[in-house]
């Protein structure tokens, strides 16, 4: 019997570290909509910090997906 | 017996094998999506039926062997392949009548353990590697992607807590039906090519095909139309037990468990630990629903979907070990087999009709905005 704990192991780490990265980019992204949103409800100008910050986690975000895409492709 | 018979039902009894995969395995993706409303259901299944498409086009690399090293290869003929996609049919047919989401590439697996086995005898049987390749990793899979998907559905729910709901819920619909499309799009790639390798591999043997060949054109094209056009079909049963019957799920839920499959699957087939992309999506449904407290686990459902998960190689290894017996007598037997699967195929059909499953059931009653985990 040869069962790979080490490969079972790294494949366990690696999902928990990309989905952990991945969500929690993706849920501040989200909050900066958020922020957009309520500054523009509300009409002051606080509206950038939050779009900046969508911006900059969403591209973070596709970026990790097109490299998803990469791997399926290149599989 | 005729060579070419057997041949040319293999080629039928693979594709139709291919197709019941197809419509086995549009829940893993698109489950999630239907139920929060992120994808209207005909539209998921389409989408889901595309990139299956696609994804078998993008890779057709085919598998060297049929069983990977669980049978002893050399023993496995054209007659011990169509008894073995037998029992694999059957077991997909039959989970499917009872909305059971289980893994066709086990269900596979376990039709050839039991056609080997008849025709080779036990000592074919590479039980360690079974234990290696099937039983691990199917305890293994919803195991990893399920604690994976509950970090993931903690911090999305925790970071969004205060933010405005209404931007929230739109927000995630996008991120949701996004990720069930990597899915669906990882799955096109790796279980066509399962079957193109069926294929291929029995053309070389009865010697149409020459040693060492790839799939032939048309081998690739029907095995990308079956997959396709049978998650077109959309299980409906299958979906409406991943969506609804597991747990409660809303789209930031949805958004967690799919993206910790599409991860969990893309890591296991790139650091040489396959894992089932059922057990995986599953896994991934349950870890989304623990780790929101106000929705409720059904441990009852998951826990028929486990004893189904168990049951899936010794019983589809029981129908091929049968079938393996009637098509050793020769044409007669394989003919009286593929008659059989044809009357299981349509019994399943009508006594699904009993109490159908339709597009629309799979769609979960208007939700609440999401509450804080």
């Amino acid at each position: 019997m040869n069962i790979d704990w080490g490969a079972l192991g790294s494949v366990f780490v690696i999902a928990l570290v990309v989905v952990v990265v991945l969500t929690a980019l993706f849920a501040i992204g989200v909050r900066g909509l958020s922020a957009r949103a309520v500054a523009r409800d509300a009409g002051t100008s606080g509206g950038a910090v939050g779009t900046a910050t969508a911006a900059i986690c969403f591209v973070v975000c596709a970026a990790i997906v097109g490299y998803g895409i990469y791997l399926i492709g290149a599989a | 017996m005729d060579f070419s018979l057997i041949v040319g039902v293999v080629v039928v009894a693979a594709l139709a094998f291919d197709f019941t995969n197809g419509f086995h395995d549009t829940a893993n993706a698109m489950a999630t999506s239907i139920a929060t409303g992120a994808l209207r259901p005909r539209v998921a299944v389409a989408i889901s039926a595309v990139l299956n498409l696609v994804g078998a086009f993008l890779s057709v690399e085919v598998a060297k062997t049929i069983s990977g090293g669980i049978v002893d290869d050399a023993k496995v003929t054209p007659a011990v392949i169509f008894a073995g996609l037998a029992g694999a049919i059957i077991w997909n047919l039959l989970t499917w009548l009872f909305g059971l989401p289980s893994s066709s590439s086990h269900a596979l697996f376990g039709g050839l353990i039991g056609a080997t086995w008849v025709a080779s005898g036990a000592s074919a049987v590479h039980f360690t590697q079974v234990v290696q390749k099937v039983l691990v990793p199917a305890v293994a899979s919803p195991i990893v992607a399920g604690v994976v998907a509950i970090a993931g559905t903690f911090l999305v729910y925790r970071i969004t807590a205060r933010a405005r709901q209404d931007v929230v819920a739109k927000s995630f619909k996008g991120a949701q039906a996004l990720s069930a499309s990597l899915v669906s799009l990882a799955h096109g790639t790796s279980d066509a090519q399962k079957t193109m390798g069926v294929i291929t591999l029995t053309l070389i043997a009865s010697g149409s095909l020459a040693e060492g060949s790839g799939p032939p054109l048309w081998v690739i094209l029907t095995s990308a139309v079956a997959i396709a056009a049978g998650t077109f079909l959309g299980g409906w049963r299958i979906i409406n037990t991943m969506g609804k019957r597991i747990t409660e799920i809303q789209t930031p839920q949805g958004f967690a468990a799919e993206t910790s499959a599409a991860v969990t699957i893309l890591a296991s087939s790139h650091l040489g630990f396959a894992l089932s992309t059922t057990h995986v999506c599953s896994g991934g449904v349950i870890g989304s629903g623990v780790a929101r407290k106000l929705s409720e686990v059904k441990w009852g459902v998951a826990g028929q979907m486990v004893l189904a998960w168990l049951l899936t190689v010794p019983a589809a290894a029981l129908v091929g070990a049968v079938a393996s017996l009637a098509v050793e007598r020769g044409a007669a037997g394989t003919i009286v087999v593929a008659v059989l699967l044809i009357a299981v195929g349509l019994a399943a059909y009508l006594l699904s009709r009993r109490n159908p499953v339709k597009p629309d059931d799979t769609v979960a009653e208007p939700q609440p905005v999401p509450a804080a985990a």
